[in-house]
């Protein structure tokens, strides 16, 4: 038993065959390979493969980034019909207008990480689609910054800031009149 | 109506009527019409001027018309102490005789007629009685010593003005002397009366029976006697009655009689009490009583109601669960139609009852308010907003008449106290400025009165006159109001008198100015506090003025008719107007403006005295700190009398222009071009403009004013300008018309940017197209078809409600209504359906809860699928 324990305790494993085989170069071995075995050629063969599909997909995904990246443009155009039709005086079409003109670009900006999240790929340049989806998010801000100046809503006049200004207080205080009675 | 004629006369005089019995002129019965310096028989049958006799030219004070056969005779006195007598034919005015006679002593107080041709007057020390006689124009006269009719009584006496025949009435230490003249001229002293009060005019009952009425106090009652004139020892009536002591003293009394079932005479007596108010007594009873006092309201201001305490009574809750039930059980009969008159009378009342209006506590659009107004009889009411009912009144005992005070009036009352901090446990007070007499140099009275409970916290009688009050723009720790009082010498005292007070003045000692408009001598002075008064008695609350600035007006050319200031208490939303262009343009809003208009003295009387060339209208706007002229305007062809409004930065006047026929309405609207040039946003955005710094009239801003006149049709008695709370709302004049209407009229009438043909955005903005005469809009009387008969003034009060002011117009009659100049923007209206409100809102609720749950079953079977 303390035999045992003892030869147990001093090496549990008595022999292991090791199969699994890291090394890429045949060299690293006495033995060589079997005929027919290319330690490379499922690799190469899968990844020709796949790299051509993967090219295709990252084509694909570039291509649809751009396009997403581009969407805005339309929208652009639309809301510009839009505001044009709406006119410039204020009233519950124009401002509800405005209002979706503004709020689009800013969710819209909000959420760019995740209408590119598809398209996200190591081998696809976002960066550019991105910018581009920006800018144009940020035309639509403006047109819709400047329908509110237009509207008259934005405060870029002396008098929206003077309004609301209390009169200025007099240092000195006079009574009297004509007598009384 | 059958005729009417005015008799045109130069000078003002007491007017007499009288109709002389058995005399006519070429078959016209004559009426005879004394007024204005002349004497005028006026043909009963149309009216037209017989003769007419002018007096205006001798210096007599005619007092009597009396008839001989016909021979009119005019007597009265000239200077006191002449008696003078004209004869007159009646049939053609030809003057028959003139008679003088000269007292040895002067005369006090009216010659008063006792029978036909004798009369009695007392002379000027008031111990004697003289007789005079007027025999066929031939004057005698002879006189008594009142202390040789009764022994014990010494004093001055007062003739009672009752017309008694063959006797009179004299009032002595609050004895009531009855004294009989006999036909040979002998003053027989017929009765004493202790504490009497008043005697009426004799009336006749029969062919030779004349009765009349006296009243004397006793016991706290009133004892009511009704006699006969010659037969002294019995009474035709005697009662007595209880009358509400704030009523005062009984004025005067009439009595009128009426024939019993049992052919005896019955007597009812109508009471003139001291408070103007009218009684009806018959039958030992106040049949009714009227305020006729507040037809002759003097001045007028608010007080807030009290504000509602928590927690009611359980006995209350109770009673209004029964009235509850009762009143719905009354309005469901009056639905269903089976409601009988009597019960639609208690719904109606219910109503009356139930309306919020009424309460007596502080509502939250501050609709409900004390008007609290002072009457020339010297009494203060408190009336409520929502009826009109009188809350509490009280008769001043500062303004009762006494040996130091003789004549005392009422001239202002002003809000004393307004607490803010400790509203539920103090009460408001009023302040109520009087003075002695008529003239300036008597003393001021004052008296402080609380708004709640109309009771009088104190009165004070300061040695000072009172010129002029000033409240202050400071109030003390327990919100006092400063006032600074200035008598006839030009000191002035502070009041309340408390250290505290002093101090807070200290403090603003040189920013306090006072400025006064002597419009006899045409000069506008301006006075700053210098220090304390140097007097032998010191005090601290009396200070002395020096004088800064005086504006001297060209006296052969202009005087003084008219001068108008802004409200103290006005608030102005804004400094800033915005015209079409988003381009500012800043009011010039200052509290120190005086506007003055001035008319040429030949112009200053009645329309139609001058002729166009020789009447111009003057008007100033001056600043009040620095006597500074802002604007002056000519209005060549015009004359007053002018009625002005001033608020914010602009002034509207009205006049008459004499060579286009017609009123006329000009408004002057004041610019600072100083501030003109603050145009950058940015300066804005980031705070760095002074535009709400203090400033300083001192610091000369430079203005410009815009003006612009328009025709209105009629005259006008008043204008006032509608006041809000925070002065958001667009204003309206209101105009107090001469047919005793208010009429509201916008503002944007008179507004001096008006032009022919306004751009596009200009009527955007709510410019009206000009037009040469103010338009009169039927619908915008705010009395509607009721008149406020003899209407002397408007006073507006903001409500709490921003779009809501208070107008209350007081003349003879008094009218209370509120006014939205721009509608009720800021609340629903009274018809507004709050249970539609709500069921729309339960059934969204409903339909989300349904689709949401419809939308999640959906979800499910989609997922299932």
């Amino acid at each position: 038993m303390d035999k045992g324990k003892g030869v147990m305790g001093s090496n549990a494993r008595r022999w292991a065959v090791d199969f699994s085989d890291n090394s890429t170069s045949p060299s690293s071995r006495d033995v060589p390979d079997p005929p027919g075995f290319s330690r490379a050629s499922i690799d190469q063969d899968d990844s020709t493969l796949s790299r051509q599909k993967k090219d295709a997909e990252s084509n694909w995904k570039a291509q649809k980034a751009w396009e997403v990246a581009q969407a805005p443009f339309k929208n652009l155009l639309m809301m510009g019909f839009m505001m044009w039709m709406a006119g410039s005086t204020v009233h519950l079409f124009s401002i509800g207008i405005t209002f979706s003109a503004l709020w689009q670009p800013i969710s819209a900006l909000q959420s760019v990480g995740k209408i590119f999240e598809p398209y996200k790929d190591s081998r696809v340049e976002l960066l550019g689609p991105k910018l581009l989806f920006i800018a144009l998010n940020l035309g639509g801000l403006a047109l819709g910054v400047w329908k509110l100046n237009a509207l008259g809503l934005l405060p870029t006049h002396t008098s929206d800031w003077v309004s609301s200004l209390p009169p200025a207080q007099e240092v000195e205080y006079s009574g009297g009149g004509l007598n009384l009675s | 109506m059958v005729w009417e004629s005015s008799l045109p006369g130069s000078k003002a005089s007491k007017s007499i009527l009288y109709i002389p019995k058995n005399l006519k002129a070429d078959k016209d019965d004559l009426i005879l019409v004394y007024g204005k310096g002349s004497l005028n028989a006026v043909s009963g049958v149309d009216g037209e001027v017989l003769w007419k006799k002018d007096f205006s030219g001798e210096s007599i004070e005619v007092s009597h018309i009396i008839q001989s056969s016909d021979v009119i005779y005019v007597t009265g006195f000239v200077d006191s102490s002449k008696i003078s007598v004209y004869g007159l034919n009646a049939k053609n005015g030809e003057l028959l005789e003139n008679n003088h006679a000269a007292l040895p002593f002067g005369t006090f107080g009216e010659l008063l007629s006792v029978s036909g041709d004798m009369f009695v007057v007392l002379d000027e020390m008031r111990s004697k009685i003289v007789i005079v006689h007027l025999r066929n124009g031939e004057i005698s006269y002879n006189q008594k010593h009142i202390s040789d009719l009764t022994k014990d009584l010494a004093g001055q006496a007062v003739i009672l003005p009752s017309r008694l025949p063959g006797m009179f009435a004299l009032n002595i230490n609050s004895y009531v002397l009855l004294i009989k003249v006999t036909n040979q001229g002998e003053l027989v002293l017929v009765d004493k009366v202790n504490n009497g009060a008043a005697v009426s005019d004799s009336l006749s009952i029969s062919e030779d029976e004349h009765a009349f009425a006296f009243v004397h106090y006793g016991d706290n009652k009133i004892h009511l006697s009704v006699k006969n004139v010659n037969d002294w020892n019995h009474d035709l009536l005697k009662e007595s009655i209880v009358i509400d002591h704030q009523k005062g003293k009984i004025d005067k009394i009439f009595v009128n009689n009426y024939v019993r079932t049992d052919r005896s005479h019955g007597f009812r007596a109508l009471m003139v009490m001291e408070d103007h108010s009218l009684l009806l007594v018959q039958q030992g009873e106040i049949v009714w009583s009227r305020e006729d006092g507040l037809a002759s309201v003097v001045d007028v201001t608010t007080s807030e109601l009290p504000v509602q305490k928590e927690g009611v009574s359980v006995a209350k809750v109770e009673q209004n669960l029964f009235e509850w039930l009762k009143g719905h059980m009354l309005k469901l009969k009056g639905t269903l139609m089976i409601a009988s008159p009597d019960d639609l009378a208690a719904i109606q009342a219910l109503r009356l009852r139930s309306s919020e209006k009424s309460k007596m506590t502080r509502d939250h659009n501050g609709f409900r308010k004390l008007l609290i107004v002072l009457t020339r009889a010297g009494k203060v009411f408190a009336l409520h907003t929502g009826d009109g009912r009188v809350v509490w009144s009280i008769l001043l005992p500062s303004l009762h008449k006494s040996e130091a005070c003789e004549n005392p009036v009422g001239l202002h009352i002003y809000q004393w106290q307004v607490p803010h901090h400790h509203a539920l446990d103090e009460n408001p007070s009023v302040l109520v400025v009087g003075q002695c007499g008529p003239s300036l140099s008597t003393p001021a009275v004052l008296s402080f009165i609380d708004a709640y409970t109309g009771m009088e916290l104190k009165s004070l009688s300061p040695a000072h006159t009172a010129a002029q009050v000033i409240p202050l723009p400071h109030t003390d720790s327990t919100e006092q109001r400063l006032h600074l009082i200035i008598d006839d010498k030009q000191h002035a005292y502070l009041y309340p008198r408390t250290p505290e007070a002093i101090d807070i003045l200290k403090h603003e000692f040189s920013n306090v100015y006072w400025y006064s408009v002597d419009a006899d001598n045409g000069v506008i002075r301006g006075h700053a506090l210098k220090s304390n008064c140097i007097q032998e008695a010191v005090d601290e609350y009396c200070f002395d003025f020096r004088d800064l600035w005086s504006v001297v007006f060209p006296s052969e050319s202009e005087k003084i008719i008219a001068t108008m200031t802004r409200k103290s208490n006005e608030v102005v939303h804004t400094q800033a107007k915005v015209m079409t262009d988003y381009d500012v343009m800043y009011k010039y809003i200052s509290k120190n403006l005086l506007f003055v208009a001035n008319a040429a003295p030949k112009a200053a009387g009645e329309i139609g005295t001058v002729i166009p060339e020789e009447a111009w209208l003057v008007i100033y706007i001056l600043d009040t700190v620095t006597g500074r002229i802002l604007h002056r305007m000519t209005h060549h062809g015009c004359q007053g009398p002018v009625h002005a409004v001033f608020s914010e930065n602009w002034v509207v006047y009205h006049y008459f222009n004499l060579r286009a026929h017609r009123y006329e309405m000009s408004v002057v609207e004041i610019y600072d071009q100083s501030r003109a040039d603050n145009k950058d946003v940015w300066r804005f955005v980031l705070g760095k403009h002074n535009l709400t710094s203090p400033v300083s009239s001192y610091s000369r801003p430079e203005v410009i004013a815009k003006s612009q006149s328009y025709f209105f049709t009629h005259s006008v008695k008043a204008i006032e300008v509608t006041s809000t709370a925070k002065g958001i709302t667009s204003k309206q004049l209101l105009i107090g018309t001469i047919g005793d209407q208010v009429l509201a009229l916008d503002k944007r009438f008179l507004d001096p940017r008006r032009t022919v043909n306004p751009s596009q955005a200009e009527k955007e903005d709510g410019i009206i197209p000009l037009t040469d005469s103010l338009p009169i809009i039927p619908q915008s009387y705010i009395t509607h078809a009721l008149k406020v008969e003899g209407l002397r003034g408007i006073v507006t009060v903001p409500a709490k409600l921003e779009s809501t002011s208070l107008v209350f117009a007081y003349g003879v009659d008094l009218f209370f209504t509120q006014i939205a100049p721009s509608r009720t923007y800021d609340s629903l209206t009274e018809d507004f359906s709050y249970a539609l409100l709500l069921l729309t809102i339960v059934a969204l609720v409903a339909a989300i809860f349904v689709t949401w749950v419809l939308s999640e079953r959906k979800d499910l079977q989609d997922k299932w699928r």
